[in-house]
């Protein structure tokens, strides 16, 4: 196996899991790290500088850094990374004189972005502070998109999106609220030098099943009927209540509709209870919340009388699983099941929909209706309109809308300035060594083994009768310092110089999870199975230096390193440091905020 | 020097021995030694033997003197007896110990200072005795609790940190530990892990009295050029006679090696010793020629190393004492004490 080149891009990168699994590439051990040293702008700034939503993020994320967190494969849970995030927002001070300032003198460059959600409010601000005049155009009444229409304010107050879209109103970005736009070659025609559309997944999938129109008036197509809720023109729900879909939007559905009189609420799902979309936490939840999930239940047909729903009618499937592994739900045999209910709420897919975009504009669609875009620069067929969020790539989730609106941005500064789109900024990294002294070190090494914090929730009784009531209370200061204690710090990273190492062992002898094996080299696969340890992980690295005196190599496995520094404190040669790894991800203007 | 202790976080993976035990579970405190200390290697290789033996650490006795060495039980087998003894006397406490329960499998940890300088009587008459035990002298050639002066194992003409010669001869213990009736006798290296556990594994199987000479490189006062106990110059002149296996009585492995390159002994207890050539054709089982290899390299400057000598038909203390074989502790009042009518009886032979 060939030396690893930690100065590689993304070698680093890659240890730290959480970063790594962020589409926005957030901070998170550094952000960790200033919540514990009590700085919480500064934590609250490491965010928004990536997300741009920390206190939306905070509560509402998809969160992918969880499931990739390292602590997950040490402990039994991960680091409530993004609860963590809400306390960044929750404790900071007035951020203002920290955010960036608008250049006075605009650079002449005329963005218009269609829509306000994040994508197109993370193009906003990424280009406004290089001086490009932004206009966003929105049909609602107020700045957020799926954001303030879609989520709980249960989950998600109003008064949070409020605040962080504000900061990004303030750059100078003129927010166009209750302008609906019907038509794309109307807003090309106002000669915009680049066009963002950011328009979401706005249309949620409806079913035309047997008494699907007779008892329409008994039916809900899930997020439109959310989007009522939110607006408040919608206000009650009958007493019992279906809830179709095993998403995120199933699972707002069900707990809105406990909260608005139902009584009697059942979610029930096609697939098995861990092949649902809702991530593990929602589902939890909703279960807290006394509702009943059913699984394995295909809807056949909605029963009415005379236009008055009775209730679903099920047919009951088992999964099989094929040579590929792939899945097909396969009915039973056995009788279909009815369920009484007087109020169904469908939450079976969200799609994509451009009834605004004209198809002879030379804007290309492919056949499933999406637009044709390039994956890195999300430019359309039409070179001075870009897409971004649900509306690029179909249905995702927030953070991912954030990543795309970047990306966007970068494409659309270089677009502006008649650079190459594939001339894109690279991220850089940096490395400072963590050394004060013998066996001090700028981080806190110390490993907690504390197990992960829940965050406290208020009463269910109380929760449930108020929609606007916010159910969970947030971490206070005592929790989120203890659980900031269980971030292992992936960012500090395990230099290794082979020229000073004399082979005494007390690296391989100390190191906790026994990541160290100094050997003789190998194929990469073999030398995994006798490492000191056998490293099982494919998908995490083997660190491995050559040029020791013994000519052996020494091969350390990411996978399971706690970064404690313990081999660093036991070298008596200073051949491992501890450094920390600050990566500098590229976003639009890199160059720009340099000069 | 503080450290912080180990974090008890463990990845799934890590392995397990038959107990159901990682090797974690063989560790003991956080070790208090310089950074990068050779004894520290020893510890983990204590470990990792223990580990693979399968040994339940409530069945293991460490006893110690007094010097960095004798600090070093306290880093292993945290779960198991312990004793740390007075300078140089570990071999009668742990003599005694024997006595009294022959069910516990005895280490007995020491080092230069504590058994080539004060405890070398001790030592020798351990040896001697047959006490059955593993002996593992933690060598480096200086004094490092008293800043790094010349032991009694230190070669002649090698230099200390600040430059000066040792103009004294130097003492052998694993020589010594063959003439004085040794039956397994091993050098080995704190850098050479995989020489060295196998040799510790061996020793406690062994079933008498097992010695290891293990070079184990001072870093703070005798790691540098001028040092014959340095990890280069142990490297350098690492004279190895053989590379041994150790087989479990329950443990069936087939292993192919061309013919006459493997010897195999059968301890007492069962277990199999695979003892590879290497170079030398060297004869284990031969105590005089072991010793006069011994003699041979050393005037030539190298470090033999391996498996020295070997007697798998072993007697040790107590056959030759006829004691009895239940520990003292569980005789009961009316076997040690059988009252007046035994002691008439006993006084009567006598008569």
């Amino acid at each position: 196996m060939k030396p690893t080149d930690i100065n590689a891009p993304d070698y680093l990168h890659k240890v730290v899991d959480c970063q790594w699994a962020c589409p926005a590439h957030t901070n998170v051990p550094e952000y960790i790290r200033q919540i514990a040293a009590g700085d919480f702008a500064g934590a609250y700034m490491t965010n928004w500088r990536s997300n741009v939503f920390p206190g939306i993020l905070g509560r509402v994320c998809d969160r992918p850094c969880e499931p990739a967190c390292r602590r997950g494969r040490v402990d039994k849970e991960p680091v409530a990374i993004c609860r963590l995030k809400r306390v960044a927002a929750d404790f900071k001070d007035d951020i203002h004189d920290q955010l960036p300032q608008p250049p006075t003198q605009k650079n002449g460059k005329r963005i218009a972005c269609v829509g306000a959600g994040p994508a197109s409010l993370t193009v906003a601000r990424d280009l406004a502070v290089l001086g490009y005049q932004i206009t966003v155009f929105d049909g609602g009444k107020s700045a957020g998109g799926m954001m303030r229409s879609q989520i709980p304010k249960f989950r998600l107050p109003d008064s949070v999106i409020d605040e962080e879209c504000g900061y990004i109103a303030g750059l100078d970005v003129e927010l166009r609220q209750d302008q609906w736009i019907g038509s794309l070659r109307e807003v090309l025609a106002d000669s915009w030098d680049a066009v963002f559309v950011g328009t979401g997944a706005p249309r949620g999938r409806d079913t035309d099943l047997p008494g699907r129109k007779e008892a329409a008036a008994h039916i809900h197509v899930g997020i439109d009927w959310l989007s009522s809720v939110a607006f408040g023109h919608i206000t009650k729900i009958a007493r019992r209540v279906i809830v179709l879909g095993g998403g995120n939007t199933a699972m707002d559905c069900c707990r809105s509709a406990r909260r608005l009189g139902g009584e009697e609420v059942h979610v029930v799902v096609r697939s098995g209870f861990d092949e649902m979309k809702a991530s593990p936490w929602e589902k939890e939840d909703a279960i807290h919340e006394g509702i009943p999930i059913h699984n394995y239940l295909v809807q056949k047909a909605f029963t009415h009388d005379n236009g008055r729903l009775t209730g679903v009618m099920f047919e009951k499937v088992r999964a099989e699983y094929d040579d590929t592994g792939r899945r097909s739900l396969v009915p039973t045999g056995e009788p279909d099941v009815h369920m009484e209910c007087d109020e169904v709420l469908l939450a079976i897919g969200q799609e994509n929909a451009f009834p605004w975009i004209e198809r002879d504009i030379g804007l290309d669609f492919d056949r499933h209706g999406m637009p044709v875009l390039d994956a890195q620069t999300l430019q359309s067929t039409l070179p001075r309109v870009f897409f971004g969020g649900d509306a690029a790539l179909g249905p995702k989730n927030i953070i991912t809308a954030v990543a795309q609106g970047h990306e966007a941005a970068i494409s659309i500064d270089l677009f502006c300035r008649g650079v190459a789109l594939t001339q894109r900024p690279p991220s850089t990294g940096r490395f400072i060594s963590q050394k004060m002294g013998i066996h001090e070190w700028s981080y806190d090494n110390r490993i907690s083994e504390e197990a992960r914090r829940k965050v406290p929730v208020k009463k269910l009784e109380d929760t449930l009768k108020d929609i606007k009531l916010e159910f969970e209370l947030g971490f206070d200061l005592a929790l989120a310092c203890a659980e900031t204690e269980r971030c292992l710090n992936c960012d500090v990273a395990t230099v290794f110089k082979p020229k000073l190492c004399i082979e005494c062992d007390a690296c391989v002898d100390i190191c906790p999870t026994e990541c160290i094996t100094f050997t003789a080299n190998g194929e990469e696969g073999e030398l995994r199975a006798r490492l000191k340890v056998p490293a099982h992980n494919p998908d995490q690295a083997l660190y491995l230096a050559e040029g020791l005196k013994t000519g052996r190599v020494m091969v350390k496995d990411e996978n399971v390193c706690l970064h404690c520094g313990m081999c660093a404190e036991r070298c008596p040669t200073g051949a491992w440091d501890m450094q920390k790894f600050l990566l500098n991800i590229a976003h639009a203007g890199a160059e720009a905020q340099r000069s | 020097m503080t450290y912080l202790a180990k974090p008890k976080l463990l990845s799934a993976d890590a392995p397990r021995n038959a107990l159901g035990y990682t090797r974690r579970d063989y560790e003991g405190a956080i070790s208090t030694l310089c950074a990068g200390c050779g004894h520290d290697s020893i510890s983990a290789a204590v470990v990792q033997a223990c580990f693979d033996l399968d040994i339940e650490p409530h069945k293991v006795a460490k006893l110690s003197g007094i010097g960095c060495s004798s600090k070093t039980p306290d880093y292993f087998l945290g779960n198991s007896h312990g004793f740390n003894s007075v300078h140089g006397r570990m071999p009668s406490v742990l003599t005694g110990a024997a006595l009294a329960n022959r069910n516990l499998t005895y280490l007995g940890v020491s080092g230069d200072g504590d058994s080539a300088s004060i405890g070398i009587g001790q030592f020798a008459h351990a040896m001697r005795r047959g006490v059955n035990m593993t002996y593992i002298v933690e060598n480096n050639g200086v004094y490092g609790l008293t800043k790094g002066q010349f032991s009694a194992t230190a070669d002649k003409g090698s230099k200390s940190k600040k430059g000066v010669i040792n103009s004294d001869s130097p003492i052998d213990l694993a020589a010594l530990a063959l003439q004085l009736g040794a039956t397994y006798v091993a050098r080995s290296f704190s850098g050479d892990k995989e020489q060295l556990i196998p040799l510790i594994k061996g020793a406690l199987c062994h079933g008498g009295p097992a010695f290891i000479d293990v070079i184990s490189p001072c870093v703070t006062f005798n790691n540098h050029s001028g040092s014959t106990k340095s990890y280069d110059y142990v490297r350098e002149h690492n004279a190895a006679v053989n590379r041994v296996d150790v087989i479990l009585p329950k443990a069936q492995i087939e292993t192919s090696y061309p013919p006459g390159s493997l010897r195999r002994v059968v301890q007492h207890d069962g277990s199999i010793l695979h003892l590879r050539k290497l170079g030398v054709d060297y004869d284990p089982s031969d105590r005089i020629g072991a010793i006069n290899h011994l003699q041979e390299r050393q005037a030539l400057g190298e470090i033999v190393t391996g498996l020295l000598y070997v007697n798998s038909s072993v007697q040790d203390m107590h056959a030759h004492l006829n004691t009895v074989e239940k520990p003292l502790n569980q005789l009961g009042d009316a076997y040690l004490c059988p009252g007046s009518k035994a002691l008439d009886a006993l006084n009567a032979l006598l008569r």
